[in-house]
Order: C-alpha cells, then sequence, then structure tokens
C-alpha cells in the first residue's frame, strides 16, 4: 500500500483531532485532580497495589471482564450484554487492528500523524496493485467489527424503543449532553462504513465496504461524495469526543481508572472528592437501580434510586443529593446488581456524615465505672432450670452427648440484640434451641443491651459508634466466650466489620441451628408447610450467608421460591438505614416486599431477622411470619 | 424576703416567650411527625438507653413545646439510634430522624 494524499494531511482530519486532544487533557487534568484530593494513606496504599502481582492480575483481568467483555451485564440478560459487549469490544478491535495495519503498512508515520492515521487510514492509503492475502486478512477483519459495532449499535437503537426485551422496565431521562453524544455515536459507525465505502475502489475492502463501493458508485458515478462522508466521519467523532465528559458515557474512560482504585482497597472518604468522584464519572446511568430499588413502588420515589444521586452528585446538587442519602434504606439492592460495582450506599454514609455533623451525642453512661456491663448479662447454667419455657426439656441424655462431642470446648454467649428484645418469641425459641441441644450459654443482653452500633454508623456517627463498640467488646472479652450468637442481622453485620473480637466467633443464628443440626445436635420434624423465605438486607447482601437458612427450611417443610429472592430480595421497608422515609411509604415498601413473597402461596413466611419479622407481621395479613429459630423451636423432636 | 415559714417552687408551666417559632418550624419541616406525637410513652418505656440514662423521647418532645430546648436536647444525648422507639410507636412517627433533627436544630 502507497500513501496516496501529499503531506499526510487533509483539513477534515480537525474536527477529530481537536476533539480527541480536548478528551485527552480533560482527562489528564482529571485524573490529577482525583489523585490529589485522595488522602496520603490511600495515595500509598495506590501505589503499592501498582507493585503486588496479585492485585495487578486482577486489574488486567477485571478490566477485560468488565470493561470489554461486560461479563456482569451477560450475566444480567443476554442481549443487554451483547449489545454491549459488540460496541465495547468491537470498537476496541477495530482500534487495535487499525493501529496493527498502521504499523504493517505506513511505518514512516510520525508525530501528529499516530493520532490520525489509525482512524482514517482508508482514505490517507492506496492500494496498489492486487491484495497480498495479508492485506485481505485485515481488510477482512476491520469489516467484521465493524459489522460487529454496527449490529451493537441497531440493538442500542432498538433498545430506545422497547427497553422491556432488554431486561429493563424503567430507564433514566437522559441529559441534553448525554443525547448529544448518543446521536453521536449512533452516527459514527455508519458514517464510516459510508466513508470506508466511498474509498474502497481505492484503497481496497472486504465483504462489507466493497458492496457498498459498488452500490453507491452506481448511484452517483463519481469520486466528489468522498469528501462529504469523511467530513461527516469526523465532525461526529469531533463532537462525539467534545460532548463526552460532560456525558454520561464518561463512564467509559472512568471505568478502568475505578476498578484499579477499588482493587487497591481504597473506600470514599468524601461525598464528592477522591475516589467518590471516580465512582460518580464511573456511574452509566444505566437505570438498573431503578427497577431494582425498593422505594420505585412510588413514582414520586423513582427519582429516590441511586442513579439519580450519582448524577446529582455529579452536579453539586446539594439539596436533592441530601433529600436521597437520608431516605436511602441501605438495602444493597443497587449496589448487588449495579455492572459496575459502584458502592453508592458507601458514599451516601459518607454524605449522611457530613449532614449530621452538627449532633452530638454524649455516651457518658457507658464509661467503666457508671454502669456495671458485666451485670447485664446472665448466666445459663441448664442443670438449673428455671423458665417455664425451659422445664418441658431435661437435657440429661444431650449432657452426655455434649460431653462426648468435638465442640464441648465452645462457650456460648448469645446477643439478643434491640431488635429481638421487642420480639421476645426469638428469644424464648434460642432459649429452647440452647437447652435442647444442651449448651450452656451466657446472654449478653439479659437485661438490657446497649445497641451494636450500626445504626449509629448508618447515619454517619462514626466517632459515637465507636464509643458503642468499645463498650460492648469490654462485654463479650470479659465474658470469656468463644463463640457469639447473634439472632440480629444487623448486629451480625457489624460485630464481622467493625468489631475486633479476636478468638470470638461471630455466628448468625442460622448458621448456628444449621450447624447444629448437621451435628445432630438438634432433631426436627417435617411436615408439609408450603415455606417461603425471606432473605433479610444485612445477612444475605450484607453478609453473604443465602444457603443455611435454606437448608434448615428444608428439613422443616416445603420450602417454594419467591418472586424475587436471594440478591435481589426486597428489603421488607422496616430497615434501620433511612433516615427520613416516614411511615406510609414504608408500609407500601413493606407490601410490595409481601407480593413478592406471597408469590408461591406460602402457609408462612421465614425470616431470619427480628426487624423483617415485625415489620412484614403488621402487613401479612393471615400468613404467619416467623424467624427461623421460632419455627425450628416449634418443630424440635 | 420575708421567712413565712414557706416558699413557692419555680412554676414549671409553659413560658411561651421562651417558645421559639421558628425553630419549631423548622423542625416540623423537617419531621412533620412530631405533630402526630399523643405522649402515650411507648417510646421511652423501651428505649435501650433509658435503662442506663435519661433518655426519653416522650419528655424531651413535651418540653420543646413548653420551650426548654436545653431539657430537650439533654433528654435525647444518651440515644443510640436503634431504633426500637420506631417500630413501637402506635402513630408511626419516624422517631430517629425525629431524634436526630431535634439534636440538629436545637444543639448549642
Amino acid at each position: 500500500m502507497n500513501e496516496r494524499i501529499l503531506h499526510d494531511y487533509n483539513d477534515f482530519v480537525l474536527p477529530f483531532l481537536i476533539g480527541f486532544v480536548f478528551l485527552v487533557s480533560y482527562l489528564f487534568i482529571g485524573l490529577v485532580r482525583l489523585i490529589y484530593h485522595i488522602p496520603p494513606k490511600d495515595r500509598r496504599k495506590l501505589l503499592m497495589s501498582f507493585i503486588n502481582p496479585r492485585i495487578f492480575l486482577k486489574n488486567i483481568k477485571d478490566i477485560t471482564f468488565d470493561c470489554l467483555l461486560h461479563i456482569k451485564i451477560y450475566k444480567r440478560n443476554l442481549l443487554l450484554g451483547y449489545m454491549h459487549f459488540s460496541i465495547a469490544f468491537g470498537w476496541f478491535m477495530l482500534i487495535v487492528v487499525g493501529h496493527i495495519e498502521v504499523l504493517l503498512y505506513a511505518p514512516k508515520s510520525t508525530g501528529w500523524q499516530h493520532l490520525y492515521y489509525p482512524i482514517f487510514f482508508r482514505y490517507f492509503l492506496e492500494q496498489n496493485g492486487q491484495t497480498t492475502l495479508r492485506g485481505a486478512f485485515f481488510f477482512f477483519l476491520m469489516d467484521f467489527f465493524l459489522l460487529m459495532v454496527l449490529g451493537g449499535i441497531g440493538l442500542a437503537i432498538f433498545k430506545r424503543i422497547k427497553s422491556l426485551a432488554f431486561g429493563m422496565r424503567r430507564t433514566t431521562q437522559a441529559s441534553f449532553a448525554d443525547t448529544v453524544v448518543l446521536y453521536c455515536l449512533w452516527a459514527i459507525f455508519p458514517l464510516r462504513l459510508l466513508a470506508e465505502g466511498f474509498t474502497a475502489g481505492i484503497s481496497g475492502g472486504s465483504f462489507l465496504t466493497k458492496p457498498v463501493h459498488y452500490m453507491f458508485a452506481n448511484f452517483f458515478g463519481n469520486d466528489l461524495n468522498i469528501m462529504p462522508t469523511w467530513w461527516a466521519y469526523s465532525i461526529s467523532l469531533g463532537l462525539f469526543f467534545l460532548a463526552l465528559p460532560f456525558s454520561r458515557y464518561m463512564h467509559i474512560p472512568t471505568e478502568p481508572l475505578l476498578i484499579v482504585l477499588r482493587n487497591a482497597g481504597l473506600k470514599a472518604r468524601k461525598p464528592r472528592k477522591g475516589f467518590s468522584e471516580a465512582e460518580i464519572y464511573s456511574c452509566p446511568s444505566c437505570g438498573l437501580c431503578i427497577d431494582a430499588c425498593p422505594m420505585n413502588v412510588q413514582i414520586k420515589n423513582l427519582k429516590l434510586s441511586s442513579v439519580y444521586y450519582m448524577r446529582f452528585l455529579r452536579r453539586h446538587n446539594h439539596e436533592k443529593t441530601e433529600r436521597i442519602a437520608g431516605a436511602c434504606l441501605m438495602c444493597g439492592k443497587c449496589v448487588a446488581i449495579c455492572p459496575v460495582g459502584i458502592d453508592s450506599c458507601g458514599i451516601k454514609i459518607v454524605q449522611r456524615g457530613t449532614m449530621n455533623n452538627s449532633i452530638q451525642f454524649d455516651y457518658n453512661y457507658l464509661q467503666d465505672g457508671k454502669i456495671n456491663l458485666l451485670s447485664l448479662l446472665e448466666e445459663n447454667n441448664n442443670n438449673e432450670i428455671s423458665s417455664p419455657l425451659e422445664e418441658e426439656i431435661v437435657p440429661k441424655t444431650n449432657i452426655a452427648n455434649k460431653n462426648s462431642s468435638p465442640t464441648n470446648k465452645e462457650k456460648v454467649i448469645f446477643f439478643a440484640g434491640c431488635m429481638t428484645h421487642i420480639t421476645p418469641i426469638i428469644i424464648k425459641s434460642m432459649k429452647k434451641i440452647f437447652v435442647k441441644a444442651g449448651i450452656d450459654y451466657i446472654f449478653a443482653d439479659a437485661n438490657g443491651g446497649i445497641c451494636c452500633g450500626r445504626p449509629l454508623l448508618l447515619a454517619g456517627k462514626h466517632n459515637a459508634a465507636n464509643e458503642i463498640i468499645k463498650a460492648n467488646t469490654k462485654i463479650f472479652k470479659e465474658s470469656g466466650a468463644n463463640t457469639l450468637v447473634v439472632s440480629c442481622p444487623i448486629c451480625y453485620k457489624v460485630f464481622n466489620e467493625e468489631y475486633k473480637l479476636k478468638g470470638i466467633k461471630v455466628i448468625h443464628h442460622t448458621e448456628y441451628i444449621n450447624n447444629l443440626i448437621n451435628e445432630n445436635r438438634l432433631q426436627i420434624s417435617k411436615n408439609d408447610d408450603v415455606l417461603v423465605y425471606h432473605d433479610p438486607c444485612d445477612l444475605g447482601r450484607g453478609s453473604n450467608i443465602y444457603e443455611e437458612p435454606r437448608n434448615v427450611l428444608r428439613k422443616i417443610g416445603n420450602l417454594k421460591k419467591a418472586e424475587k429472592e436471594g440478591k435481589e430480595s426486597i428489603c421488607c421497608g422496616g430497615s434501620l438505614g433511612s433516615l427520613t422515609l416516614n411511615r406510609q411509604d414504608r408500609v407500601r415498601i413493606t407490601q410490595s416486599s409481601l407480593q413478592a413473597l406471597t408469590y408461591a402461596k406460602p402457609d408462612k413466611i421465614i425470616t431470619a431477622c427480628p426487624l423483617c419479622k415485625k415489620t412484614f407481621a403488621e402487613q401479612s395479613g393471615n400468613i404467619p411470619v416467623m424467624d427461623i429459630a421460632e419455627i425450628v423451636a416449634n418443630n424440635l423432636i | 424576703m420575708v421567712n413565712f415559714g414557706f416558699q413557692l417552687n419555680t412554676s414549671s408551666r409553659v413560658n411561651l416567650d421562651k417558645f421559639d417559632k421558628q425553630k419549631y418550624d423548622r423542625l416540623i419541616k423537617a419531621e412533620p411527625d412530631v405533630r402526630i406525637c399523643m405522649a402515650c410513652g411507648t417510646c421511652t418505656s423501651t428505649c435501650a438507653a433509658g435503662k442506663f440514662t435519661k433518655t426519653s423521647l416522650r419528655k424531651a418532645i413535651l418540653l420543646l413545646q413548653n420551650g426548654d430546648e436545653k431539657g430537650a436536647v439533654e433528654n435525647l444525648k444518651g440515644c443510640m439510634l436503634c431504633g426500637k422507639c420506631t417500630l413501637v410507636c402506635p402513630r408511626g412517627i419516624n422517631t430517629r430522624n425525629l431524634i436526630n433533627n431535634i439534636l440538629k436544630i436545637y444543639n448549642k
């Protein structure tokens, strides 16, 4: 191939060059600013992550899988996944193959030419003589990937008309910049096909560009149309780059950066700067979280979903971001399904911290000496049965079992938590289970306990929460126990994540009961009741416990699936995560969640969280809502 | 003062001069539920912090309406936001938001 244009330059490359240079400088300044806003400690973490080969490999893997192949979107919806894959991967390959062609056929290109040669290759080079096999191969590749992208664009246009076919009920309202970039994106590749089609007679082409060339040669009969199409192609590219930083498509360059920062272990520390900024610009505004958000049952609350939170944050709209941050239930569903993996709840909690900065709590009463923290707990030795519930069972045989069992060294402390204290049936059931299994346990908050601290953390009050965490840690440490059984997922999550309980194993009562049954320390009877299990947010999405409760329930009754369950389970509406949501709105969420749960017409709804139980019980009508401990205690043999 | 052998206690009745309408309106805007409280005291009876220290939402709301801002804040400072009161409130008041906003608006 030969270069056919004098000076290897034509004015039509200018729109592209201007757009491209603008975009690159914008991204560079943005990157410097972002790194400047990251606290020094995190910056060091980021540097260390580049040296660590494990993180480095993970970065490459994540960027390939998420940004190019879009595996996460495939898992959600095949068509939606293919649309993203074809545009991203096809375009990427066009760029790569374009550069290879330049290297092979125009190795003399220098300086500015490097920027526009791969893009407008077909204009600047002409074919001399027959196409070689190698040349034909590259022509084929270029046309193949162009066809792939065009297919993706076709799907994207179809998606605008019928988004339900892509598994999306609701989608976001596009801003002006979004619309400009969207139309540019739609125009770029058809224009490229036209432009390359017009020049295919000179520079050569393959199965796609050649037929286009012959078609137009018959229509127009001359080459005068070459210039307008190349200009149009260049202008659409230039406009795309110019508008990109102000649109949602900014996620294309930002997502790889977010992956690198996240893999380095960075977290949001300020609501709008540093790591949060990377998350804000990585949000593609796809709107998957609108369908996921439990608040979507009311049209007036549609704009409380995370996608709008990110958009308003980006626009520095404090009033609206504070409203959303206050109302969010922190159920984590939007984070769980986000194809980019943006932790919007993390940013919301940081913002709550700034919103609630002026609130001052005073936990002087928890200090040493003010109250005797150890007076709160109560030792329950099962040899001295006192409570009437426990009278029926005399665990003589079990005690013999216990001594021979391998876990007889375990010393159990049971923490009920605030929420379990207002659903006392769970405490009674747990006591019954402990007695039946012959376990000596300490009841950590028998005489009224201290909150676990998670509600304060959710309100952004870190320092206040730390005082409570300190007091609770003291109780657990001084009890001498090595297994902490918790009946509330809220406490469970915070004990696991924020407490430093070295030597104490934190275990949720669903896991504990499951273990007891598996070790044959509890025998339960099975009946035909149709059961459905509700995944509490903090236990399922929050702590990744999905299978243990289901294992237990399969041994008790006929466990059916809910309409939405596991990662997609809908919050009960009672969440402590929301600060400002009022009762009327919460009731609507509870009803929609119940609707999904009663899909299989269950006899009983089972959950593993006292808060969910209490919230559902008010609205469930004649279907009883039970905690897992309750149904196990009822079915003990 | 002449000693009559007895003395009068200072009045604990409402002193409307001390009641700050502007602040109260801000509170109502932030959490309208404050108006539907019927002072039944269920929140106070279940309160986790109330076991250890004087924390009472019921009392705080009453003091606030009687113009005693300082007393109201004192009665809420020990709150751990655990949310028990929200669950038991028969009027469905969003108590945690109410507590947060009282502390925000009336804290000096």
